[in-house]
């Protein structure tokens, strides 16, 4: 792990897609950043703009010191170079891979990672490792997904409701468990939710409605 | 079966498989491009592609041979390099892999035209450049319908006739393939033998055609 944390994140979106429109403007430090707001309030869009999925029509990323995007210098860096590990909500695992193949696709040779071991067992998915992805509950989905993010040791996570599909207690008790280790890894993330008790343990929280930041602060603050 | 027809059958086999082969990669980039692409090429691609279908098989070789013919602008070339290809079983080759490419890339294209973007984009994140992207996601996802259009073009290569006769000639032991063969059979009412090949095609297209929509059916 490479960045410090927490690391400066600047984020500079404009964007418009059929009848919803963006205009985002953030910047500050990241630790564990979470990003609230209702469905349709543009939440997944910030997190893709990071990872590189989506182009904005004008817009600046910089984390750290690695600018990600900046349309006004032509610069744009592709998803494999940004260092970012994405967790979608509904995990996409590779439906041909085991379990195994999935969680430790991004981990290349050479780079040292966490162990499987503890990742699995932090997630409690410790006996779907030979499994095929076929077989896996919504939740297990999303767990798999979260320990392939995490094993291609990224400089920076981003969770899309990562376990939404998972029961109340295993949730509290993972998320728990995750922020710990984050910390410890010195591991800045960016945590989408719309479920406020989730994001509790963030130590800022950014508000979004209709494409634009509502309001900001501590979780005691605004949530 | 005599002796003769095992030797037509065996070289048809044999070039056809060579064939698909030759088809496999033109044949991907063809259908990866084909599905991905927003170029305003496709359709003019997509079209020069399919024209062997639509085509007389005879119009075809007659072009084949113009190209490949010693004053032919690629045939020249070749002929300076001491390449010959018209009336030997490179000829076969080359016609049967214009002929089948476009059940190739028809049917393999429909395997990259899946849903399959949001997979490749994961790959990207977890820093997989473009061609492992390629070949651990696309091709995997796809591989079904590609394994299904080199079944179908495999056996349209075999029962392949006009543009071969007329590109490669019916030279027993080197151009002389199950069709060209039937047909001189047929030509001078050796019956028996006519049957017999044509029932070894029958059998080789049943087989083809059944595991190639089998494997569309599963891959759907």
């Amino acid at each position: 792990m490479t960045a410090a944390s927490p690391a400066a994140l600047v984020l500079q979106i404009a964007l418009r897609q059929g009848a919803f429109t963006m205009e985002l403007g953030w910047s500050g430090h990241v630790s564990l950043l979470g990003l609230f707001g209702p469905s349709g309030s543009g939440k997944t869009t910030v997190l893709e703009v990071i990872a590189g999925l989506r182009h904005p029509a004008t817009g600046r990323v910089v984390f750290g010191d690695r600018v990600l995007l900046d349309t006004a210098a032509g610069r744009w860096l592709p998803p494999r170079r940004r260092g970012v590990g994405y967790v979608p909500q509904e995990g996409a695992l590779f439906p041909h891979l085991t379990v195994r193949d999935n969680v430790l696709y991004g981990s290349r040779r050479g780079r040292s990672r966490p162990p499987l071991d503890e990742v699995m067992t932090m997630l409690e998915i410790g006996g779907l490792v030979e499994r095929s992805v076929a077989g896996l509950s919504g939740g297990e989905r999303q767990r798999v997904a979260l320990a392939r993010a995490l094993l291609s040791s990224p400089s920076l996570l981003l969770l899309d409701e990562p376990l939404s599909a998972v029961d109340v207690p295993r949730r509290r008790r993972i998320m728990e468990r995750l922020t710990g280790w984050l910390a410890r890894k010195r591991l800045p993330a960016i945590h989408v939710s719309h479920d406020a008790s989730e994001l509790a343990g963030a130590d800022r929280v950014l508000v979004l409605g209709e494409g634009r930041l509502m309001a900001e602060g501590t979780p005691d603050d605004v949530l | 079966m005599t002796v003769e027809h095992i030797q037509i059958v065996v070289l048809t086999l044999a070039i056809g498989l060579g064939a698909t082969v030759l088809m496999l990669p033109p044949g991907l980039a063809l259908s990866w491009w084909l599905a991905r692409s927003r170029s305003r090429l496709v359709p003019v691609v997509e079209t020069a592609v399919a024209l062997p279908l639509v085509l007389p098989p005879v119009a075809t070789g007659y072009l084949l041979l113009r190209l490949l013919g010693r004053r032919g602008p690629l045939g020249a070339w070749l002929d300076t390099a001491g390449i010959e290809v018209i009336f030997t079983w490179k000829a076969v080759l080359v016609a049967m892999v214009v002929m089948g490419l476009p059940l190739l890339v028809r049917t393999a294209r429909t395997g990259f035209e899946q849903n399959t973007r949001r997979f490749e984009q994961i790959a990207e994140t977890l820093g997989a450049g473009p061609w492992r992207v390629f070949f651990t996601i696309s091709l995997p996802l796809a591989r079904r319908a590609v394994l299904a259009g080199l079944l179908l073009a495999f056996a349209r290569a075999l029962g392949e006739f006009g543009a071969t006769i007329v590109v490669a000639g019916s030279l027993p032991g080197e151009t002389r393939t199950i069709a060209v063969a039937l047909y001189g059979y047929l030509e001078t009412g050796r019956d028996a033998d006519a049957v017999a090949l044509a029932l070894t095609s029958l059998a080789i297209a049943l087989l083809a055609v059944w595991g190639s929509n089998r494997l569309v059916r599963e891959s759907a």
